[in-house]
């Protein structure tokens, strides 16, 4: 498809916990931390019937290690190709993505660098509950004990333990988001990627699971990139929210939440705070000018 | 009064009472379908009593089955039944699994299909009957030749089948199993072949179909034994009768042959079913 020879994303093991490559990252808003992920001017362009659709116009952001990063932006700015590529199942066009794997030990010599969670509904239908989550370690070489053993905590972390053997033709659409986020955790990736993991959950499902995703993310702290269109959504659970323009994606702005509203959140104290309408709204306005943007640019 | 009656109206929903009251429209049908078989008999044999058939050709369905009892007295109707069915199933199963592994490879495997496609297309538009000579000749009258040919009929849409039922796996699912490192091996076994599995039945229930033709047909002119051998020998002889027990065995042999490819569908594809 692409006209470009993919570009994958760079694996960076430092040698020891002061390597010079983490001394330099420290950068941006996320100083405190040295980044876990390093995007340099990252373009994708597809080529849809022999022509060119600009899909991201480059995009330059570093993503700290242990921070809940989030990204919206009008649909079709190029989300999910953003995570995808971070996930190295699409190549960029160009630029580049350092990710800095975790000291190498022989404990993390076999964890994966990142599970995603997609957006569509993809989970096995043939597989049930535990099988699901099992999937990377299965893929793994995990005996099925010691696989199954491994799986159990994190069926039982989102409350799907009467469930384990059930198919998932028998569970709710909440259930089977839940199956996949536990598939994620299971594999005890260092990145984990969601791409509007509760886009398509009802209103009552979608705030307990984000409490649920809060809680679980709050015991884990791994470096989480998450992608929705609730402004709102975003609010309640990131460090950092990521603002972008209409295709060909770019950043419109990376604003600190953490700095707001420190954690651990209580979601209704943040709601009822005066700073919440106001970071609303600027995301609001941002989202909306580009929306209109893209509007216009389709018509003229 | 219009205002009243206007007011007063009110439309009443009830549950539906049919499971309790007389039978259902689901009995009703059933008792349909059963019914117009027996009926059908049951005119065909009054009119071959009344002499408004030619009983030389539509013998009596009482006379078909009488015939039916006395040849199950002998040893010969079920050993022609027995060495139709071993060539079926032998065959059947040299051809399926074949068809079914190669189908995964052709689905998964871009060159695996470079090189399979063009033979396929080249060999599947052949009425497979018409091979049958060559394999008379090459492995000649015996055993062998009947399971080649009814292998030949079968791999064909087993694998076309498969391979197309690969073809047609989510995406997403692919994708899924790429971000979490699945080897080559649990793509194949544990996502392409169950992805597949409804076209893989689909393509078995037609092969099933095409086995059936060709190893009646095959019995016909090149076999001493099988239910179309005794079709065919019947019909050199003329003994209507018996030829009408020979159709009658064939199709129940069909009939059984789909509602065993039924039940396996339910089996391995639990997903498939709305519980
Ligand atoms: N495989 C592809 N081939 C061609 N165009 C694509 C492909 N994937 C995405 N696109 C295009 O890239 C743009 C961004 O898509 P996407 O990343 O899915 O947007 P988002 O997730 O933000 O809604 C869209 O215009 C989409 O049509
Ligand atoms: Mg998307």
């Amino acid at each position: 498809m692409e006209n470009t020879a993919a570009i994958m994303p760079r694996i960076v093991t430092p040698v020891g916990p002061c390597s010079a490559a983490h001394a330099d990252w420290a950068s941006g808003k996320s100083a405190a931390l040295p980044a876990k992920i390093r995007m340099t001017n990252v373009q994708k362009r597809f080529s849809v019937r022999g022509r060119p659709v600009e899909a991201l116009g480059g995009i330059t952001v570093d993503i700290a290690d242990h921070e809940f990063f989030t990204i919206v932006g009008p649909s079709g700015c190029g989300k999910t190709t953003l995570l995808r590529i971070l996930a190295g199942l699409e190549g960029m066009t160009d630029g580049s993505i350092e990710i800095s794997r975790e000291l190498a030990s022989e404990a993390s010599a076999v964890r994966p660098i990142n599970a995603m969670v997609f957006q569509e509904q993809s989970i096995f239908p043939w597989m049930t509950v535990r099988d699901n989550v099992a999937l990377g370690l299965k893929a793994r070489g995990l005996s099925k004990r010691s696989r199954y053993a491994a799986v159990e905590p994190h069926i039982c972390k989102v409350g799907l333990e009467a469930f384990a053997d059930a198919l998932p033709h028998q569970l709710s659409g909440g259930m089977k988001q839940r199956v996949a986020i536990a598939r994620a955790l299971a594999n005890d990736p260092e990145i984990l990627l969601m791409d509007e993991p509760f886009s398509a959950l009802d209103e009552q499902t979608k705030l307990i699971l984000e409490e649920e995703l809060l809680r679980i993310w709050e015991e884990t702290r791994k470096t989480v990139v998450y992608v929705t269109h609730s402004i709102d959504e975003a609010i309640m659970i990131s460090d950092r929210i990521m603002v972008m323009s209409a295709r060909p994606g770019r950043i419109k702005d990376v604003i600190d939440v953490g700095a707001l509203f420190p954690r651990p959140r209580n979601m209704d104290a943040v709601k009822a705070s005066p700073r919440y309408g106001e970071l609303f709204n600027r995301i609001w306005h941002e989202l909306r000018e580009e929306v209109f943007a893209s509007r216009a640019g389709i018509q003229g | 009064m219009s205002m009243q009656e206007a007011r007063g109206q009110v439309v009443i929903m009830q549950p539906e009472l049919g499971g309790t009251r007389g039978p259902s429209r689901r009995q009703l049908e059933r008792v349909l379908s059963v019914g117009s078989p027996v009926a059908l008999l049951a005119m065909w044999e009054g009119a071959a009593w009344l002499g408004k058939i030619d009983t030389r050709f539509f013998p009596a369905p009482s006379g078909i089955f009488q015939e039916f009892l006395t040849l199950l007295q002998g040893t010969e109707l079920l050993r022609d039944v027995g060495v139709t069915l071993s060539r079926l199933a032998i065959g059947f199963l040299i051809g399926a699994i074949p068809g079914i592994l190669i189908g995964l490879a052709v689905g998964l495997f871009g060159p695996v299909r470079a090189i399979v496609s063009p033979l396929v297309d080249a060999i599947f538009p052949i009425p497979k009957i018409a091979i049958l000579p060559l394999f008379l000749m090459i492995f000649g009258l015996g055993e062998t030749s009947k399971y080649a040919i009814v292998a030949v009929a079968v791999i064909f849409l087993v694998l076309i089948n498969t391979a197309s039922g690969v073809r047609n796996i989510d995406r997403i699912f692919l994708d899924v199993a790429r971000n979490y490192n699945a080897g080559r091996m649990m793509v194949f076994w544990d996502i392409a072949l169950p992805g597949a599995l409804p076209s893989i039945l689909t393509g078995l229930k037609l092969g099933m179909g095409i086995a059936l033709v060709v190893i009646i047909s095959a019995e016909f002119v090149g076999a001493q034994s099988g239910i179309g051998y005794m079709i065919w020998s019947s019909w050199q002889t003329l003994q209507v009768e018996k030829m009408y027990v020979g159709l009658m065995v064939i199709s129940v042999v069909g009939f059984v042959a789909a509602m065993v490819l039924t039940l396996l569908e339910r089996v391995l594809m639990p997903w498939k079913r709305g519980d």
